[in-house]
């Protein structure tokens, strides 16, 4: 089965009105090519899930500045005025999760689980119009498992398998989403061989990723 | 010495060899430069890693290792990274010995409010909410006012972070541990007297016989 597909077939797959979950904290681990074809190719109306909107200009804040992101489902966004300004102008719908919730949210919808008992956020705005359920004399809060159409991650290495390997920070939500989206593109530093990454250093099995993207060079 | 030195300086008193601890971005960061002699802290950042040091020196800077706010950090040997599942699992999980936030207000039951001002500043909680919930030890470092008006309220008028109590408050002021009595006025910082944090806080204080002034590191 191949999975390497061109930068642009991998990104012209995501319609309008999408649901992606995109990997990466303030920048780190975000697919850099995926996020400026996008850009290129216009997409609008997307629901975006990822654990910030970092700055203007880098990463999942070139979606907002494009006014390409309809709703976005984050845990910060202070680092992005633009995200402020848009969400106080009611141009973008922004649902805050603290950072834990997100990715267990995340985790759940991957794992097969129906939901996650957490104590963050009980008894705060948060907690609003969710189930508080005690467990042996505490609170917490049930949150739901969160899903999405395309999980759009950043990986250091691939193989051309599409076995997945992680830097350091860059790591963050990528292993998560990469369970929780029907359609999973990851984008990798490096496509090596086969084999090159051991197994103990696979972070997401190739049976995860459906198409793979690498840098495009050319040898002419 | 600014206030911020000083409060860094008395926080960095609270650690014991071997913590694991995360330190929030801004004031809370200055905490590692003051660490005692001997006291070695391994320092989480939520973005997934324990043992995150300052970029030693100019030239290894590189994208896949970054502090909670996208910049550039190193890595002590012994250092571990993981994704946010697992860091977050150490915060709620009661692995984490001890955070230290910042805060815009914290009340007399001892609850923080950190992360927003509604209709002014809403950046979101990003890990504040977990950190608060989960860490066995949750210390706040902030100034004792802002713009001179108190932060230290008998209740908290902006959104809570969480509802669980903090361990100690830190200001360039004084010390104050929050317990099931009240708020305990600890220690005063050095030229600061008990009348003047009294004047400065909104709360009602619980004030011991004897209030030392606040130690701090060297």
């Amino acid at each position: 089965m191949k999975k390497v597909v061109k930068l642009t077939d991998a990104v012209s797959r995501i319609p309008d009105g999408a649901v992606l979950m995109i990997g990466g904290f303030m920048g780190a681990g975000t697919p850099p090519g995926l996020i400026d074809e996008l850009v290129r190719q216009g997409k609008r109306e997307l629901t975006v899930i990822g654990n910030d909107t970092a700055r203007p200009g880098v990463g999942i804040g070139k979606l907002i500045a494009a006014r390409m992101v309809r709703r976005v489902i984050t845990s910060h966004i202070g680092t992005n005025p633009e995200t402020q300004r848009q969400m106080i102008a009611g141009e973008t719908e922004v649902e805050l999760v603290p950072q834990g919730t997100l990715a267990e949210r995340i985790r759940a919808a991957g794992f097969g689980l129906g939901g996650v008992l957490t104590p963050t956020g009980v008894g705060t705005v948060v907690a609003d119009g969710k189930r508080t359920i005690e467990i042996d004399g505490r609170s917490f809060l049930l949150e739901l498992p969160l899903k999405a159409d395309f999980a759009l991650i950043n990986a250091w290495r691939a193989d051309y398998l599409g076995n997945l390997e992680f830097a350091l920070t860059s790591r963050n939500f990528n292993p998560l989403m990469a369970m929780a989206a029907a359609a999973v593109i990851a984008e990798a530093e490096n496509i090596v061989p086969v084999g090159v990454i051991p197994p103990d250093s696979v972070g997401v099995p190739n049976v995860l990723v459906d198409h793979l993207v690498g840098k495009e060079r050319s040898h002419g | 010495m600014d206030e911020k030195t000083l409060i860094a300086r008395r926080v960095a008193l609270e650690f014991r060899d071997g913590d694991l601890a995360n330190l929030g971005i801004g004031l809370p960061t200055l905490v590692a430069r003051h660490l005692p002699p001997g006291i070695d802290v391994f320092f989480q950042s939520e973005n997934g890693i324990i043992g995150m040091q300052a970029l030693p020196h100019e030239g290894v800077a590189w994208n896949d290792l970054t502090d909670a706010g996208g910049s550039p950090i190193g890595a002590v040997p012994g250092a571990a990274a993981f994704d946010s599942a697992l860091s977050f699992g150490l915060i709620r999980g009661g692995h984490l010995d001890v955070t230290v936030l910042g805060g815009l207000q914290v009340d007399e039951q001892g609850q923080l409010a950190n992360w927003m001002v509604p209709g002014k500043m809403v950046p979101g909680m990003g890990g504040a909410m977990d950190l608060v919930s989960g860490a066995r030890r949750v210390i706040v470092a902030m100034t004792h006012t802002a713009r001179g008006e108190p932060k230290i309220m008998k209740r908290c008028t902006l959104p809570l972070t969480s509802v669980r109590r903090v361990d100690l408050v830190v200001t360039d002021m004084a010390v104050i541990e929050p317990t099931a009595d009240g708020l305990v006025l600890k220690e005063t910082a050095p030229g600061i007297t008990v009348r003047d944090v009294l004047a400065a806080t909104e709360a009602t204080l619980i004030v011991p016989p004897d209030v030392p002034v606040m130690p701090i590191t060297a």
